[in-house]
């Protein structure tokens, strides 16, 4: 990829020498205790020490002797054990731990000891069991039998804190990992000790077990806008690091024991950040994700979609077996059977001449791996002849393609997670960090109140107001206005060394707004990071799985680049016929002018094109599917493909960063790349993807493209302007980041934390409706009716969900955000 | 929200005082607790709600500190907060049967209010009137030096509507909601209104005068 | 030193009206705040330094010093928190003082203010005192309209608000570091430390804590001068201070004396142990330090003779009890108020005084083992200098110091199955049926 840049010389840290169990060990100043033991490999007892939060004191477990030089010089010990997760080290220190102080073993003895006395004795129906540090703490530094006699504090149990997450009080050590990571790390406070003293738990705000008497509040803006139990979309986080089994999921619980499962790391396929998982299986069968920790990418934590929707590979509608249609039912047929009835339907309705000549076009969809997306595209040029080929399975432009392509495609690693969380000033635009991004989220709130972040939006979600971020209104489809007009003191933030500009994938709905971007980066000097919301979006673009880009950034509407790649593919010439995009694809195939549709991993009610049409005009369908989706349903030919779990390949994250991930449960089932391989061969085409070796060398000989080789960086345009009549709205929409998105089926736990769908509009807006409680949207296409909420935002816009329960936007509105759509009041 | 028009205007009105006495505005959070219970006679869910609305924090937040201090109550209290101090040194000098009489005499144990909704009774910790003892308190208002038949008078004064003079305090007991609204930090014109100092609180100056020793005071 | 009471603090309580401005200011008051808004801020913390004074709010830390460990200015607010608290069982000095008196503390904390550069300072009064509460927001009122508060207070160019801030119940809010978080907002749990409060404190400024008596005590110093002061008590506690005698004592009361006072002596002023009885066991500082017997009469309350005899000054709370008193009962409603009281961070405390509180119980009721009074020993061991602050430490003072001089008292209730005390003869009224015998807290 790109080469090095010259390193900076190392950073000169002061450090700090001590002595620990009598070992010298000398580590950088601000060290704490603890970490410095771990270390030289000695491990103090702990529970509510983690090395991502901030030092609580609270259990008392890892007390040790500390003796530090006094001012004389001289060794003075501390008259008392001392917490060593929340003391730092100091020159000359000298530490004593449970090994070698008679003290502060005694004292950890103790601790471990007082906290067994209320510490039920569920190990047998504990979910922590085999994996829990209480236990094994107890066995390395506790008693072998209790002295306690008298009666344990009980609660009743379990308590639902959401739908997912599940507390057992009574197990519950208070280490308070859970309300602080709530706190600092995610910045939901939707958990906090309640009571005092013994009957001190962990708890949200619930009447009936804090027994409180009354009634329940009703109205909007109590709890959530809708009068639910409010959640947070990190709560997984907190049962991960719960060091009892206090805290459990209602997913994996009393599934299974650790020792039956089978860890193998992957990566998260959920967004578009790479996260670094751990998949624990058992027998075949996906049982729970963890987090894996990644200091650069992740750090500690995941979503709670990257932890627990992970049933959608193998639901009930799990593809295994090749089928074709035959007398209008699909039936299960075998390969040979199944690749040589794709490969003649297409040609047959691919060969008509003149004017029944008909192309074909391939829908990758967003879900693919780097590899998967190559082959997709490759097969497309080479094998179909077409540049009909497009992974951008929702609201696109050819003002993003040039942008992806000349500022994005074959850049390699760009800004980081790292530089995000340090720059001193970023912009959002048409990016919301908590539902679209994920950890992007936890990452940018870590430099909380030394960061200065704006967002580019309708109005400041949740989400944002967590970030600190100020709001630079902007109704949707108007950005680029906002860009080219933003305030003073948000330029003179983003022109500071280090500011980053975000653009998600909605940019790509406001027209302008690419080009007005890239003249706030140039004029400001502030760097830009794209940061689409599917895994497979970026490496769709590296590998020019879009209708006007080749691998490396290429453009495929010259005939240097298209001839580059041409020989590298040992082929005489690619298509020069400017390819469709979605849209334009979907629109073609209703019209009848496509002859063969081959798609991958696309759900219909992602597409605001006329789906049903579309299959229905093109001649003939192929479907690469995991499930029997939709598309599968009207397809003639479905090709079974593996889901993420079954197979090894390449997410690259919006970083730029190749995440590669090996296969954890192997199947024989094969990756979208492999089984395009095998089909071209029904051609006479060796298309050089049957492995990932394959495919990365490959695109490693291709290289990046040069600037020349590069479409243009998109122009301004002028901005669209809907003005709103009476009676009509502009729509903004986009993703909650726990919704009914595909992946996200078959998980009822984690669907129960999802925020309940509502409409909002501002107060002037909402006015004209009268005294509505609820309001309808409509288009021509069918209508979504939702509880309405008034909130401080743009007028004239109406934001809802664009795939919530009882909100389809794609599949019922048929529109995109900016669309102008009707409002009406109802009771 | 189930608060009246009328109310929520004057809660409103009130969580503005208390939060402009304070340079961050979570530090209001303590005396809002106490203007709740001025209103509702307890920390209602809805008065959670207000406070978390107000000071920008989670209902969670909210009733975490709520359920953290003992003086926030959780069911609608009784017009009367008789506690009865029970810690060691007024249980020893009597605390303990006062309790045990007066909480067979109301029918009512820790905690629990009588029918009549007059009556909280509650078991106290020291509340700094030690040499008073056995001492008890209705509405933090000091009644000294009490034995059994003295508490279960107040007691049935109270009940009986009468006016309740305390030992040290003003010259009569006010209700849970109007102590509440002291509490809270709204003055009620009652700081002057004197029973007298008291005479442990003057014992160590009598002695003094007895025997001439005002050489500190000068 | 000859035995003297000292009233200082306590010269006007008895006045009419002894707790308005007009009275205070009669007796001399607010002449102290005119003079040391004439001096610079630093020769008043030299000054409080010089006079030795000592928190007065149990731990007896040098007053003057903890000034001074405020950092430098940098421009952003520092506070001045008086800790109002009082809930250690026992101490009851400082409700009176504010009852009767609260103009003795603004002033003080006017001039505290002043000294560390403070323009908003906060009385964290604990809430269980209404009538103490309406003294002190007529008596800050009052300041404000007489000139004392507010903007440019007599043409010095100080301004200085304060807020008078009502706990919730929670013993725990003494702790100056919880009393913090309280403050804020927050449940009262003590934090790490460092940073300390001088240099992090309320809202992360710098801030100094202060107990009543300490701040009131700061206009008499500024008046009558350093070498007045120093001339009470003894070498290394100095001056005067208020000692509440409680229980079987014929006249209890606050008794304002120099540090170094006898309990003898104090018994002596105060009509001694009540007639007919005598004493068995006290606590020199209140319920969180190591009981005495009448083995301590003589020893000086002061904080280093007290330290040197085993046990701590604190609040200098006596609480007196005769021999009609059953040890393991006193000790263990004292444990039950810790368990009550403990606010649940740390695992010691938390855990501890629940499991304290339940061997207690069963001993007391006859139903404890030779086994329980070790076992007692060994659960204090695990708390003592392991919890998170010193309300742990106070759980075990009176447990580990009632089982070293009164252990065949804990071993009668486990051989007679049951306490060989009669309750009614330790009551101030009398009673003469079978006592019903309660569960006590929860």
């Amino acid at each position: 990829m790109t080469a090095t840049a010259d390193k900076p010389a190392a950073a000169v840290v002061d450090t700090v020498t001590l002595t620990i169990d009598g070992t010298e060990v000398s580590v950088p100043k601000g060290t704490l205790i603890i970490r410095a033991a771990e270390q030289v490999g000695i491990e103090i007892p702990r529970f509510c020490d983690h090395p991502a939060l901030k030092p609580a004191g609270a259990c008392r477990q890892c007390l040790v002797d500390v003796a530090s030089p006094g001012p004389d010089g001289n060794l003075r010990a501390f008259p008392k054990p001392q917490a060593s997760c929340t003391m730092t080290v100091t020159e000359g220190m000298v530490v004593n731990t449970q090994h070698t102080s008679e003290e502060a073993d005694r004292a950890q003895k103790g601790v471990m000891e007082l906290l067994l006395i209320n510490h039920p004795l569920d190990c047998p129906v504990c979910d922590k069991g085999g994996e829990c540090p209480l236990q094994n703490q107890a066995m390395s530094h506790g008693r072998p039998e209790s002295r306690f006699v008298d009666v344990k504090r009980v609660f009743e149990k379990p308590l639902a804190l959401s739908s997912e997450i599940l507390l057992d009080r009574e197990r519950c050590v208070l280490c308070q990992r859970c309300t602080r990571f709530s706190k600092e790390i995610a910045g939901d406070a939707f958990i906090d000790l309640q009571n005092r003293g013994a009957q001190q738990q962990i708890g949200t705000f619930d009447e009936d077990v804090l027994d409180f008497d009354g009634y329940r509040p009703v109205g909007a803006a109590t709890v959530d806008e809708a009068g639910k139990a409010f959640s947070s979309y990190y709560s997984g986080n907190t049962v991960q690091i719960c060091p009892v089994g206090a805290l459990t999921s209602a997913a994996y619980r009393f599934r299974s024991r650790p020792f039956d499962l089978v860890s193998s790391p992957s990566i998260s396929e959920h967004d578009s950040s790479g996260s670094a998982i751990r998949i624990d299986h058992r027998r075949g069968k996906i049982l729970r994700r963890l987090a894996d920790n990644d200091p650069v990418v992740n750090e500690d934590w995941i979503s709670d979609k990257d932890r627990f929707a992970f049933a959608w590979q193998n639901l009930s509608d799990r593809l295994t077996r090749p089928m074709v249609r035959k007398d209008g039912d699909l039936v299960e047929v075998s390969w040979p059977e199944a690749l040589a009835a794709a490969a003649a339907g297409i040609k047959a309705a691919t060969s008509g001449e003149g004017d029944d000549a008909r192309g074909a076009a391939v829908l990758t969809g967003g879900r693919v791996t780097l590899e998967d997306a190559y082959a997709f595209q490759k097969f497309a040029r080479v094998v179909l002849g077409t540049n009909d080929v497009d992974s951008r399975a929702r609201a696109a432009s050819d003002e993003e393609q040039a942008f992806l392509g000349s500022q994005v495609a074959g850049t390699g690693l760009g800004v980081t997670f790292g530089e995000l969380e340090k720059a001193p000033a970023v912009l959002l635009v048409g990016f919301e960090a908590e539902d679209e991004g994920g950890v992007v989220f936890l990452r940018l709130r870590k430099s909380l109140g030394r960061q200065r972040v704006a967002t580019v939006a309708p109005f400041l979600t949740r989400g944002a107001e967590k970030l600190g971020a100020t709001l630079v209104p902007a109704a949707p489809g108007r950005e680029a206005a906002a860009l080219a007009d933003l305030p003073a003191d948000v330029r003179d933030a983003l022109a500071q060394p280090g500011a980053v500009v975000v653009l998600g994938e909605r940019v790509a709905e406001a027209p302008g707004a690419f080009a007005a971007a890239l003249e706030v980066a140039s004029s400001t000097g502030a760097r830009l990071a794209w940061i689409p919301r599917r895994a497979g979006e970026r490496g769709a673009v590296e590998a020019g799985a879009l209708p006007g880009l080749l691998p490396g950034g290429r453009t495929a509407t010259l005939k240097g680049p298209r001839d580059a790649v041409a020989k590298a593919w040992g082929v005489d010439a690619l298509p020069a016929a400017k390819g469709r995009d979605t849209a334009g694809i979907l629109a073609a195939a209703a019209e009848g002018a496509i002859g063969a549709l081959v798609v991958g991993g696309v759900s219909a009610s992602d597409l605001t094109g006329d789906v049903a049409a579309a299959l229905e005009g093109a001649g003939f369908v192929v479907s690469l599917e995991v499930r029997r989706s939709e598309i599968a349903e009207a397809a003639d030919v479905v090709l079974p493909v593996a889901p993420p779990s079954e197979k090894s390949g390449t997410f690259v994250n919006w970083e730029g960063r190749l995440r590669s991930f090996a296969t954890a449960i192997r199947t024989d089932a094969m990756s979208d790349h492999r089984v395009l391989d095998l089909l071209a061969r029904e051609w006479g085409v060796e298309l050089g993807t049957g492995t990932v070796e394959a495919v990365n060398a490959e695109l490693a000989a291709l290289g990046a493209a040069s600037d020349a080789e590069r479409p243009a960086a998109p122009k301004a345009k002028a901005a669209r302007n809907p003005r709103a009549k009476k009676g009509t709205a502009v729509l903004a929409t986009w993703h909650q980041l726990v919704d009914e998105g595909a992946l996200q089926d078959g998980e009822p736990y984690l669907a129960g934390t999802g925020r309940v769908a509502v409409a909002r509009m501002s107060a002037a807006t909402a006015a004209a409706l009268g005294d509505a409680v609820s309001v309808e949207v409509s288009t021509e296409a069918g209508a979504i009716e939702l509880p309405l909420v008034v909130t401080d935002m743009v007028d004239g816009v109406v934001w809802v969900p664009v795939k919530s329960p009882g909100s389809w936007v794609a599949r019922d509105l048929r529109v995109a955000a900016g669309a102008v759509v009707s409002v009406k009041g109802a009771a | 929200m189930t608060y009246d028009e009328t109310t929520l205007v004057s809660l409103t009105e009130d969580a503005a005082a208390i939060i402009a006495r304070y340079p961050v505005k979570r530090s209001a959070l303590l005396p809002m607790l106490h203007l709740v219970q001025s209103v509702d006679g307890f920390v209602s869910p809805d008065g959670i709600q207000f406070c978390a609305e107000q000071l920008e924090l989670t209902a969670a937040e909210v009733s975490a500190v709520a359920t953290f201090y003992t003086q926030y109550k959780r069911r609608p209290n009784g017009e009367y907060q008789v506690g009865v101090c029970t810690n060691t040194l007024c249980a020893v000098m009597g605390g303990d049967r006062i309790w045990d009489e007066l909480s067979e005499h109301v029918g009512v144990g820790h905690d629990e209010t009588t029918e009549d909704g007059k009556v909280t009774l509650e078991r106290l910790e020291c509340n700094a009137a030690c040499d008073y003892a056995p001492v008890m308190m209705v509405n933090w208002e000091f009644f000294d030096n009490q034995t059994p038949e003295s508490a279960k008078q107040v007691v049935d004064d109270l009940r009986a509507g009468k006016d309740v003079a305390p030992s040290r305090g003003p010259a009569k007991v006010c209700s849970f909601k109007q102590v509440s609204r002291v509490l809270a930090g709204f003055e009620d014109g009652r700081a002057d209104e004197d029973q007298g100092a008291g005479t442990a609180t003057l014992a160590g100056l009598e002695a003094a005068k007895g025997q001439g020793w005002t050489e500190g005071a000068k | 030193m000859t035995v003297t009471l000292t009233p200082v603090l306590s010269a006007t309580w008895g006045s009419d009206k002894s707790w308005s401005l007009d009275t205070y200011t009669e007796a001399g008051g607010y002449a102290p705040l005119k003079k040391a808004l004439g001096m610079a801020p630093g020769d008043l913390v030299q000054a409080v330094k010089d006079s030795g004074l000592r928190g007065r709010g149990g731990a007896g830390f040098p007053t003057g010093m903890k000034w001074g460990f405020l950092p430098p200015d940098d421009g952003g607010p520092r506070y001045l928190v008086v800790n109002a608290d009082e809930s250690e069982p026992g101490t009851c000095k400082d409700i009176p003082t504010m009852m009767s008196a609260p103009h003795a503390l603004i002033e003080g904390v006017i001039i505290t203010s002043f000294a560390i550069g403070c323009n908003h300072a906060f009385i964290y009064l604990r809430g269980e005192v209404v009538h103490v509460y309406r003294r002190l927001l007529q008596a800050v009122r009052e300041a404000y309209e007489a000139g004392h508060l507010g903007k440019n207070i007599h043409g010095s160019g100080f301004d200085l608000d304060v807020t008078v801030h009502a706990g919730a119940g929670a013993y725990i809010c003494g702790e100056e570091t919880a009393l913090l978080d309280s403050l804020e907002g927050r449940r009262g749990q003590p934090r790490l430390k460092p940073p300390f409060p001088a240099v992090a404190g309320l809202y992360a400024r710098p801030t100094v804590v202060n107990n009543v008596e300490s701040v009131a005590s700061v206009p008499a110093i500024v008046d009558k001068g350093v070498e007045w002061f120093t001339a009470m008590g003894t070498e290394r506690s100095k001056g005067m201070g208020l000692f509440s005698l409680s229980g079987h004592v014929t006249r209890p009361g606050q008794y304002e004396a120099p540090l170094g006072i006898t309990l003898r002596e104090l018994l002596e002023l105060a009509g001694g142990i009540r007639e007919g009885h005598e004493l068995k066991f006290w606590t020199p500082g209140g319920s969180s330090t190591p009981i005495f017997t009448q083995d301590h009469l003589d020893t000086p309350l002061d904080y280093e003779s007290v330290g040197a005899a085993g046990s701590m000054l604190g609040t200098r709370a006596l609480q007196l009890f005769d021999e009609t008193t059953c040890v393991v009962r006193a000790v263990t409603r004292w444990t039950e108020f810790y368990k009550h009281e403990s606010c649940g961070k740390c695992t010691p405390c938390r855990e501890g005084t629940y499991w304290l509180t339940q061997i207690l119980k069963r001993i007391e009721a006859g139903r404890g083992t030779q086994a329980d009074i070790q076992q007692l020993l060994d659960t204090c061991d695990s708390i003592a200098g392991r919890s998170f602050c010193a309300l742990g430490d106070g759980a075990t003072s009176s447990i580990i110091s009632s089982v070293t001089l009164f252990r065949e008292e804990y071993e009668a209730h486990v051989e007679q199955g049951g306490c060989p005390f009669d309750h009614a003869a330790s009551a101030l009224f009398e009673y003469s049926d079978t006592p019903a015998t309660e569960e006590a807290h929860a």
